[in-house]
């Protein structure tokens, strides 16, 4: 059959024409994603990268729902002047416990990947509720509500970890069970900071990657 | 007189959809304005969680896409595969259905977005209770639109019509492999994938839902009111149907593009940036076959805004898909990922391509609707020159900062040192942040101006009945 006729026929058949769209489209998928969701390096966690934390994890999905993501990168590119501003450039394997990722498409602010331990506590916490207090030029938003709201109150946080261990991440019964506790007198901005103060800890010069 | 039958053609539910894309187009691009005034001042969110940034830039984002997009593409479509099919809408019901609780997504939807249920994966930000009413909703515009043509009296399926066919298919998979999640509480869910995985599939759908439903869905409005409006038929049929395979082939493969430099796998990356070449040609190739469909109608863009619009939004369509391919090679790619370069580039985009291609439709649609005059064509010229300067310069605006940020954070000194801080290149930007705030507030008075004008065109007009011609008997389904 000629590429004209066998055109002639998927041009009058709303079937061929549903069929052979769904067929052409969904080749490119699936020859990059099948073998990506299969390549072990990258759901294989490196030396030093741990689950989160109940606190941790808690920080993570406050993150994510300020939308911190919109303006923050987590995604030290292999190059230079990116390995100079911020530290050892992102590895896959840091990142087989972030659901979902959250690398980032713009840096309006700078790259968060390795903030982990740069700054104290009590900086992050004076930076969250008033940002240009300690940088004079920044433009980012303040989150004074952060500071009243309890961080037992952004979700059911053992559902969350019993929900990852389905997922495959290492909890332990035992972290389950306390995790409702570990937020007990802490606030949204605590675990936040919490958070922000691991990030990029899984990884360091020297490690084996 | 041309025969006709006594069928009707449903056009009620087109003009209904058509005023909520107008309503969110001004509600989203309102929402922009603001967050781009945030940036300059940042104070101006009050200390309000729902004012903040983080909170209303999804807001932005969904509401062009999905609120004033969608609605867009909804409308257009069940006008014109009516008109190519030669039968009213199949279940028309169902398309009522699909107007109304499509707008009921968009509202509550937006809603939650400043709730703060948010997954984080751009465009598809809805979380999980969202996701499912879109799959039923997008099931149901399928079952609309395929039956019409499944019902159909004309035998060939006009082009139009696959584009917008690859839209309603290709959404819908990507859509449901890229949300798949165990959910947690009504307004929280974690990926069913992990880091880098996560990574590929969600630029695999990030950046196809750019691809199916903002490029392929309106080409297929381009390739029926296009040649509609300049009384010309598709210049090469042909080139228009290699086009259309080629695109949906190679459109797929594109996604890594958006991690170049990022912990994935180097051949994905590159296989991204290759066929991301490859899709010049298709989208070229449509360019060519739009602007030699006009090519001898020059004379109606003196006296048309409908249809200077539309061929306008022609030359940013191929100003968009040239810098597309250009941004995905690696060398160029390491200068413009992360900056503003890429919010210039999806508005010269959204803005260049989707909505004036948008407005120039609602401009030829909406008379014909009920059957009077445009109720002013000089504000519609107007808007047209507002509309053009706005978009460029935003574009110009975001050029500029996007790649001196990009320089500048890769610049070092001669012995290795950070030539600039961080801090001193963010605050360089506010005055190219100030003119794009300009060039948005410039853009949204156009559709402002747009908004009032149909609204007088409409305002005590009811929707005319427009019989079904009958069909020429060379063409006719036996």
């Amino acid at each position: 059959m000629s590429g004209l006729s066998l055109h002639k026929k998927i041009e009058e058949n709303a079937g061929l024409l549903i069929f052979g769209i769904l067929f052409v489209s969904a080749i490119g998928g699936l020859v990059q994603i099948l073998p990506i969701l299969n390549q072990d390096s990258l759901s294989t966690a490196t030396e030093n990268t741990r689950v989160y934390s109940a606190v941790e994890l808690t920080g993570r999905d406050i993150y994510i729902r300020e939308g911190c993501s919109v303006c923050h990168s987590q995604q030290v590119r292999p190059l230079i002047a990116e390995v100079e501003r911020y530290g050892a450039y992102s590895r896959a394997g840091e990142f087989v416990y972030d659901r979902p990722f959250l690398w980032g498409s713009k840096r309006t602010g700078p790259d968060l990947h390795r903030v982990g331990g740069k700054f104290s506590d009590d900086w992050h916490r004076i930076h969250l509720i008033d940002p240009r207090s300690v940088v004079e030029a920044s433009i980012m938003p303040a989150y004074p509500w952060l500071a009243d709201r309890d961080a037992s109150d952004t979700g059911n946080i053992s559902a969350k970890l019993s929900a990852l261990r389905i997922l495959g991440h290492p909890y332990s019964d035992e972290d389950i069970d306390n995790a409702d506790a570990d937020l007990q007198g802490i606030k949204e901005i605590d675990a936040l900071i919490a958070y922000l103060q691991m990030l990029g800890t899984g990884y360091s010069e020297g490690d084996s990657s | 007189m041309e025969a006709v039958t006594n069928n009707v053609y449903h056009d009620k539910v087109v003009i209904r959809l058509i005023q909520f894309s107008i309503v969110w187009a001004l509600a989203a691009m309102g929402a922009g304005v603001y967050i781009s005034a945030e940036l300059i001042w940042p104070g101006i969110d009050f200390g309000q969680f729902w004012l903040s940034f983080g909170r209303l830039r999804p807001l932005h984002t969904n509401g062009i896409i999905f609120g004033f997009g969608v609605s867009a593409l909804m409308a257009t479509a069940f006008y014109s595969v009516q008109r190519t099919s030669h039968v009213p809408l199949f279940a028309p019901k169902l398309a009522w259905f699909c107007c109304y609780a499509w707008q009921l997504l968009v509202l509550t939807g937006g809603l939650s977005l400043l709730a703060g249920w948010n997954t984080s994966k751009e465009y598809a930000e809805l979380e999980w209770p969202f996701d499912i009413v879109i799959a039923v909703i997008w099931v149901c515009f399928g079952v609309v639109f395929f039956g019409t043509i499944a019902t159909r009296k004309i035998k060939p399926i006009y082009i139009s019509n696959w584009f917008y066919g690859a839209l309603i298919i290709v959404i819908a998979m990507l859509h449901i492999v890229n949300n798949l999640a165990i959910p947690v509480s009504i307004g929280k869910s974690y990926s069913l994938y992990a880091g880098a995985q996560d990574a590929v599939v969600q630029w695999w759908y990030g950046h196809n839902a750019v691809g199916f439903l903002l490029t392929g869905g309106f080409l297929g409005m381009m390739y029926y009111f296009l040649p509609k409006h300049a009384e010309r038929p598709i210049w090469s049929y042909r080139l228009s149907v290699v086009a259309f395979w080629a695109f949906t082939y190679s459109y797929i493969w594109a996604g890594p593009h958006h991690l170049h430099y990022n912990s994935i796998p180097e051949w994905v990356q590159s296989l991204g940036m290759v066929m991301s070449i490859v899709l010049l040609a298709p989208s070229w190739a449509t360019l060519i076959n739009g602007v030699m469909t006009v090519s001898t109608a020059w004379e109606k863009l003196r006296t048309d805004p409908a249809l200077k619009f539309i061929v306008l939004s022609l030359a940013f369509y191929g100003l968009a898909t040239f810098e597309g391919p250009m941004m995905s090679l690696r060398s160029v790619n390491v200068v413009s990922h992360f900056t503003d370069w890429t919010i210039g580039h999806v508005h010269s985009g959204a803005l260049g391509w989707n909505a004036m291609i948008t407005y120039g439709t609602f401009y030829f649609m909406v008379p014909r609707l009920v059957g009077r005059e445009l109720h002013s064509v000089r504000l519609a010229n107007i808007h047209f020159w507002l509309a053009l300067a706005g978009t460029m310069l935003y574009i110009v605006s975001m050029w500029a900062a996007g790649v001196s940020q990009g320089l500048l954070w890769l610049s070092v000194d001669n012995i290795g040192e950070l030539s600039f801080s961080f801090k001193d290149i963010m605050a360089s930007m506010a005055p190219y942040y100030g003119l794009r705030l300009v060039a948005g507030l410039i853009f949204l008075s156009g559709t402002a101006l747009m908004a009032f004008n149909l609204f007088m065109t409409l305002k005590g007009q009811h929707a005319t009945r427009v019989s079904v011609p009958a069909v020429d008997p060379a063409y006719g389904v036996s």
